[in-house]
């Protein structure tokens, strides 16, 4: 029997931290009380994107999207719109929800400027259950390229396309296999980057969490193209849900016979392996990734070879990104012509970015290249709580840079990024309001890079090393104006002396944020002043006497008893005691707390 | 190991299935049973099953079948309303699944609405009107 209503539960990481799964048990239990667990579908999904709203709960054939959901009120949606029929508006996001009707999801204002390619399935199916990766055209994309196409034909279906390299490098996808299929060797590889490192990115952990079979058909793809039957996925072991889905879906593959000896009957071989990886950024570059699958440190080597030519076990190697790989089984269906209409000229498709920061609608969102940061803050976005305003994004993570408010309608491309002094990189879009200091912003990068350097290189191993105390001394008010040209001086020779892409990237923050944000580097050194407030040792805090009534709220969240006034009286703090933990800050309703 | 046609027979078998994940739209035919606590008494769970089974069997795209609640006759449910784009919506009443599947059969694949049914012909019969 056909069910009647589908009850699409999110899957993805965050809603599961929101407790997503007893969701579902509830839904279980709920539907089974009312003796109609026969007429409904529960599907544990991947990720909707909308995250700022989860735990997500989406109904069809309505199309309800619900959200937060709350254990205590599945009980009220079974009996209510599963059984009556009755949406339950209470719960509707504000987004999909016009004067108390429902509103097609597609309509909203989240998701209307958004494409989904890549996307497209996550948040639709069940990512544990092949046959619904099948509904949904799986499997056709590698029937049509080992059927009806010639290897060079798909690589030059590919090079048409115009895709280029989604983990951050931007290099034409195309061109990478042609290397891979001319390099000599009998035994090849694929492997699929996976090793998702930047602060704040979740692009390729939802991929594979919300559609893992797309991944294995885009390296299957690969495999023909390039001529290896083996591949490899490598990925973070702190992607416990990726991880799994990833191995429920090889199996599953192979249980089919779509992995295996002979794939699908057609006569190619080809089989995955996962690799977990143990946290350490400097594997997401692809020279240490490959190091790290055959077991030793994961240390970057120089290339030329690259490892087209000479990688895995020193055999050619074709290495993509998870995102690029989900865009592949599209292009082959669709075609290279219907790919390169999307986007830019010399960015075609779509970037998958998450976003996160000072954002209403965090979460992950899909669009064309091309699309203003305007489109994606304000519209998707949702704009920035508490009416505060847009100071900056950062782009790229700790190998990026800022785009600041007076770029908010540049067309986001790779090149227009590479213009304003940031990068693509993996797709992490971190939205800073005028709360955010950027000497800060540069410091927690430059802080989180050190760290992770691997050390086989002097610049990145102790460049980054004194570019990270310099921005600490200056955010302690104890800089000097001639350390801006030390920062900008020691920048360049980083940048043009490491041997991999993390240090040639690591001062970028520091770079961006100089060229957009000097004044405020001035204000630390010249002033000693924080103007956001942010570096405490240039923030001291004091009671603007006007707007102090006397209340005692600060002076009773104050947990060094730091301030002094009595009932109705004006208060003071002490400045010997404060530790500047920002309590009284939050505590008081009149704004009468200055720093 | 699954052959091309196998995997071609799950991939058609899984399509009718997943149908229902797909938002109506201005071209589909809708209909919907009336499920509020007084349809759902007169028996409207089975003919939404037999709506359901019946939409799945033809196997069309363009046929979404949904509930609704209650629409304000509740001495006539259960009640089906079928929504043809462009034209009138049609009210049938006192339904049960066989009833369904013959204006399945008949209004929603032909075109052809079985009057006896509807809501129009039983208060004219009971000379309400």
């Amino acid at each position: 029997m056909r069910e009647r209503a589908h009850i699409l539960v999110c899957g993805g990481t965050g809603c599961v931290s929101g407790q997503s799964k007893l969701i579902m048990d509830e839904f279980k239990k709920e539907a089974a009380a009312l003796g109609i667990e026969q007429e409904i579908k529960l599907i544990f999904t991947g990720c909707f994107g909308l995250c700022a709203k989860g735990p997500i709960v989406v109904i069809y054939p309505e199309g309800a999207f619900y959200g937060p959901v709350s254990v205590s009120d599945v009980k009220e949606i079974v009996s209510e719109h599963i059984l009556k029929g009755r949406i339950v508006t209470r719960l509707l996001g504000t987004d999909t929800c016009e004067k108390g009707v429902n509103k097609s999801i597609a309509e909203s204002a989240f998701y209307k400027s958004q494409q989904r390619i890549v996307l497209k399935n996550c948040g639709l199916i069940d990512p544990e259950d092949i046959d619904e990766y099948l509904a949904y055209d799986g499997y056709s994309a590698y029937e049509k390229a080992v059927t009806q196409m010639m290897r060079q034909q798909v690589i030059d279906c590919i090079k048409a396309s115009g895709l280029r390299g989604r983990g951050g490098g931007g290099f034409l996808t195309g061109l990478k296999w042609q290397f891979c299929l001319e390099a000599k060797g009998k035994q090849k590889y694929v492997v699929c980057n996976a090793d998702e490192g930047d602060p704040g990115a979740f692009m390729d952990r939802s991929i594979l969490e919300g559609d893992p079979q797309s991944i294995i058909e885009a390296m299957m793809i690969a495999g023909y193209a390039v001529g290896s039957d083996k591949g490899y996925v490598y990925v973070r072991a702190e992607y416990p849900i990726a991880v799994s889905r990833l191995d429920i879906a090889i199996k599953q593959a192979r249980a089919y016979g779509i992995l295996g000896k002979n794939a699908m009957g057609l006569g190619h071989a080809f089989d995955i392996e996962i690799r977990l990886g143990a946290g350490a950024f400097v594997c997401g570059e692809e020279t240490a990734l490959l190091r790290s699958i055959e077991g030793k440190r994961g240390e970057p080597r120089q290339r030329p070879p690259f490892p087209a030519v000479k990688g895995l076990f020193d055999k050619p190697t074709l290495i993509n990104n998870v995102e690029t790989l989900g865009n592949i089984p599209q292009i082959i269906l669709n075609g290279a012509e219907w790919f390169a209409a999307i986007g830019t000229e010399k960015s075609r498709g779509t970037k998958v970015f998450a976003l996160g920061g000072k954002i209403n609608n965090t979460g992950l969102v899909e669009i064309p290249m091309g699309t203003t940061l305007r489109t994606v803050i304000e519209e998707i976005g949702g704009g920035i709580p508490n009416g505060k305003k847009f100071k900056a994004a950062q782009t790229g993570g700790p190998s990026g840079g800022c785009i600041p408010a007076s770029h908010i309608d540049t067309p986001i491309d790779y090149d227009n990024l590479i213009a304003l002094g940031s990068m693509m990189g993996s797709g992490g879009l971190i939205v800073m309001d005028e709360e955010n200091c950027m000497v800060d912003i540069a410091k927690f990068y430059l802080e989180f890079t050190e760290e992770e350097s691997c050390g086989k290189c002097t610049p990145c191993r102790i460049g980054n090393k004194r570019l990270y105390e310099i921005l600490e001394r200056i955010s302690e008010g104890k800089g000097e104006l001639s350390d801006l040209d030390k920062l900008e001086q020691l920048s360049h020779y980083i940048k043009d002396n490491s041997l991999c892409g993390l240090g040639q990237t690591a001062p970028n923050p520091v770079l961006s944020t100089l060229k957009y944000f000097r004044d405020e580097y001035v204000a630390h050194v010249r002033d000693k002043k924080c103007p956001a407030g942010v570096c405490k040792a240039l923030v001291s805090y004091t009671i603007i006497p006007e707007k102090c009534i006397g209340c005692t709220l600060c002076k009773r969240v104050c947990p060094v008893d730091a301030i002094i006034g009595e009932l109705k009286g004006k208060h003071v703090i002490d400045t010997a005691k404060c530790i500047k933990c920002d309590a009284c800050v939050g505590a008081c309703k009149k704004g009468a707390i200055s720093k | 190991m699954k052959s091309l046609e196998e995997l071609q027979a799950i991939r058609e078998r899984m399509k009718s299935q997943i149908q229902s994940r797909e938002q109506a739209g201005g071209n589909d035919i809708r209909v919907v049973v009336g499920m509020a606590t007084c349809g759902i008494a007169a028996g409207a769970r089975a003919v939404l099953a037999a709506l359901t089974e019946e939409t799945a069997k033809s196997g069309l795209s363009n046929v979404k079948a949904g509930q609704t609640g209650c629409v304000g006759i509740c001495a006539y449910e259960p009640i089906v309303e079928v929504f043809f784009p462009g034209k009138e919506k049609v009210t049938y009443v006192l339904m049960d699944p066989d009833k369904m599947r013959a204006v399945f059969k008949s209004h929603v694949l032909s075109g052809q609405p079985i009057q006896e049914y509807t809501y129009t012909y039983a208060i004219a019969d009971k000379g309400e009107k």
